[in-house]
């Protein structure tokens, strides 16, 4: 039986002992067979030493049970790693950063506790995820809805303490995080803790303001350093009742500068309230998230040929697209709520871009009224209608995109996310698309089409993310030269200020520290401090996100 | 003596009815709790190659090209051994499931399900109490 790191027999013996006690020795598993199910399965360290051993997993059902293990795991110096439902795929899976820690896994914990109909407001435990809320909701015909991540099995607290994003609001959706309203928090001591009016001991206000009194303390708590969040509530949605979108195509090169300025404009105001995408026809976006597919006219492939790194010249290609009718770029909105209030925006949007860009011109689709009809529901996720995480219905829809397809013939056997984030703004969006396209080619990455056609995502409303899913292998020697090119281009963005919006386990020290750099790792010394304050025997999620406690300190970062 | 004869090879054929029966149902219960998990963890990417999926099922038409029903639900050819490979180590993506997601018990009964057309129903008839 394998022994957590630094941990003596004796004292692994009496915690086995006491975590059995607590959770009934079914839930405590130390069995190679059962341990080896929390190794990471998209490792990017597949088959080498590096890759984190799991000695042991133990399964409580309750807050109370999760207190009680991680007071014995305080009590003989535990390394212990608490996951959800072990979907952060692609970013670590179910395994630890810190090789030899326990895994606390929570997924037993799966109540959905309150849901308050009339303030649409929820609270559950981390082991809910959004398939369960969902159902939830269908099966006792609750009328509220939910922003969906891509792959809808995560786990709703897992996902806004990782800030995972969506697909719908601007406001308490895509941005998982900004969601939250009140955690229950189990410290690294086993004391437990109830955020903003919450803390009161009341559960009246939990759900519906966020502040109580003294600091804010809720952001040190992501990311899982310094608690392990047992519930959590989150602001969610009235039901769905109409959904808009439309495309806005401009001609030229140059109007990228509008085209992106005016959509801030649109999300600042409040006018648009869905998550806008950009794609360019002309320089061959395609995909099926686009529901574009790839460029086959000869004439057009000629002029996208890139050479030596350097953008295909926007000249002919205008030339091409005015000759067809092709956008140099399109910009689709999304707008949801009632279709009479939805009109409205869309009027006033097209009013606007018709004003600042000339020459502008309109795709628009038919709005969907909900509840959807059986024809509706048939189409959804097909070339030319609607995407079901843009409305909030869950699906794999966007994982399948990782399985084996006409684009991935030979898939790896995992993959994980190169995901710069950047200004929203062309000047930086056409600088990115240089300096990756550039760089890629130097260090020999392989792209699925040139960076000059693809386009950040925008999640945020004013930042983008120019997300892009590599593939892991088997073979160690290719994997080895794949972190090492990830690492490079990850720090070339780093130098011009975009730093990754989440990072792969094994690489969260070289993240860490390539993302806080100013005054000398400022950032990094002051979590230090609160990491040796709160969890001073250094018990939780050591190393991740490169905070060491302090007896790791030396070997983590080293 | 006739009569209690009649009566002990009455109560024989009656016993293995009864046991018979009993295994009929403790089999198709099995069957059921496998479907049921199947429909809770797997079908969501090996179910229709609809629009909704997670990539399985056109992964494996794709792979495939007609040589095997891309539908796991149509074979019968998988071994316990191989779904139990599938089900916990994952394979190209399809990532693996814990005992805290799929228990043993719920896996020798999908096991069962999946392996019903083959003529082997295996441990289908442990009830799982």
């Amino acid at each position: 039986m394998a022994v957590p790191t630094g941990v003596s027999e004796q004292d692994w013996a009496a915690a086995l002992e006491g975590f059995s006690a607590v959770v009934g020795s079914e839930w405590v598993f130390t069995e190679e067979e059962h341990t080896s199910l929390y190794h990471d399965v998209y490792s990017i360290y597949q088959g080498e030493p590096e890759d984190p051993v799991v000695p042991a997993a133990v399964a409580p059902y309750t807050a109370e049970e999760v207190q009680q293990c991680v007071r014995i795991a305080n009590q003989y110096k535990i390394p212990i790693y608490p996951i959800s439902t072990g979907k952060n795929l692609g970013y670590g899976g179910s395994a630890p950063v810190y090789s030899g820690s326990l895994v606390l896994d929570l997924k037993r914990m799966d109540r959905i506790l309150n849901v308050d109909v009339e303030k649409a407001t929820v609270l559950v435990e981390p082991g809910v995820t959004f398939y369960d809320i969902v159902d939830h909701f269908e099966r006792n015909n609750i009328p509220l809805t939910l922003d969906m991540p891509d792959p809808a099995w995560g786990s709703l607290i897992g996902n806004a303490l990782e800030r995972g994003m969506g697909h719908t609001y601007s406001q308490h959706g895509r941005d998982r995080w900004s969601g939250h309203c009140g955690m229950e928090v189990v410290l690294p001591t086993g004391d437990m803790i109830r955020t903003g009016p919450g803390a009161s001991g009341s559960d009246v206000l939990w759900q519906d303001q966020k502040y109580g009194i003294g600091p804010d303390v809720h952001g040190i708590f992501t990311q899982s350093n310094y608690g392990v969040i047992t519930k959590m509530g989150f602001w969610i949605r009235p039901a769905h009742e109409g959904f808009r979108h439309a495309r806005v195509h401009v001609p030229r090169f140059d109007d990228i500068h509008k085209l992106v300025a005016l959509d801030t404009r649109l999300h600042n105001m409040e006018i648009c309230n869905g998550m806008s995408v950009m794609a360019s026809p002309l320089y061959g976006s395609f995909g099926p998230m686009l529901f574009m597919p790839p460029v086959t006219d000869p004439e057009h492939l000629a002029l996208l040929e890139v050479r030596n790194g350097e953008r295909p010249d926007p000249g002919p290609l205008a030339a091409y697209g005015e000759r067809n009718r092709l956008a140099f770029w399109w910009l689709e909105l999304k707008f949801h709520g009632p279709n009479s209030v939805t009109q409205a925006q869309w009027d006033y949007a097209k009013d606007l871009f018709s004003r600042e860009i000339p020459g502008c011109w309109f795709e628009e689709y038919e709005p969907l009224e909900f509840p959807l009809s059986e024809e509706v529901k048939a189409n959804l996720n097909t070339y030319g209608h609607v995407e079901m995480v843009n409305i909030g219905i869950p699906s794999l829809h966007r994982f399948a995109m990782s399985m084996r397809n006409q684009f991935n013939p030979e898939p790896g056997v995992g993959h994980f996310w190169f995901a710069p984030m950047i200004p929203k703004t062309g000047e930086q969006i056409l600088l990115a698309q240089e300096v990756l396209q550039k760089n890629c080619e130097r260090l020999g990455i392989p792209l699925l089409a040139p960076y000059y056609s693809m386009m950040p995502l925008m999640w945020y409303p004013r930042a983008g993310i120019f997300l892009a899913g590599w593939n892991v292998h088997a073979d160690p020697e290719r994997n080895r030269r794949t972190r090492e090119q990830y690492v490079e281009l990850s720090q070339i963005c780093a130098d011009h200020g975009w730093t990754e919006y989440r990072a792969p386990a094994p690489l969260h020290d070289q993240i860490m520290r390539m993302s806080n750099g100013f005054n000398d790792h400022a950032l990094l010394r002051f979590h230090e401090t609160l990491k040796d304050a709160i969890d001073p025997n250094g018990i939780l999620s050591a190393g991740r996100y490169g905070i060491w406690p302090q007896h790791l300190r030396e070997e983590g970062q080293g | 003596m006739r009569t209690v004869r009649f009566i002990t090879w009455l109560s024989v054929l009656l016993a293995l009815a009864l046991t018979a029966s009993a295994q009929d149902t403790a089999e198709e219960t099995a069957l059921e709790r496998g479907k049921a998990v199947y429909d809770e963890w797997c079908i969501i990417c090996h179910g229709e190659n609809d629009p909704a999926s997670g990539g399985g099922t056109a992964a494996l038409e794709f792979l495939y090209q007609g040589a095997l029903p891309a539908k796991l639900e149509d074979r019968s050819d998988m071994t316990p051994e191989l779904i139990t490979e599938l089900v916990r180590r994952g394979r190209f993506g399809m990532p693996n499931f814990r005992l805290t997601e799929i228990s043993e018990q719920q896996l020798d009964d999908m096991i069962a399900y999946l392996r019903r057309d083959s003529g082997d129903v295996g441990d289908a008839n442990d009830s799982g109490d």
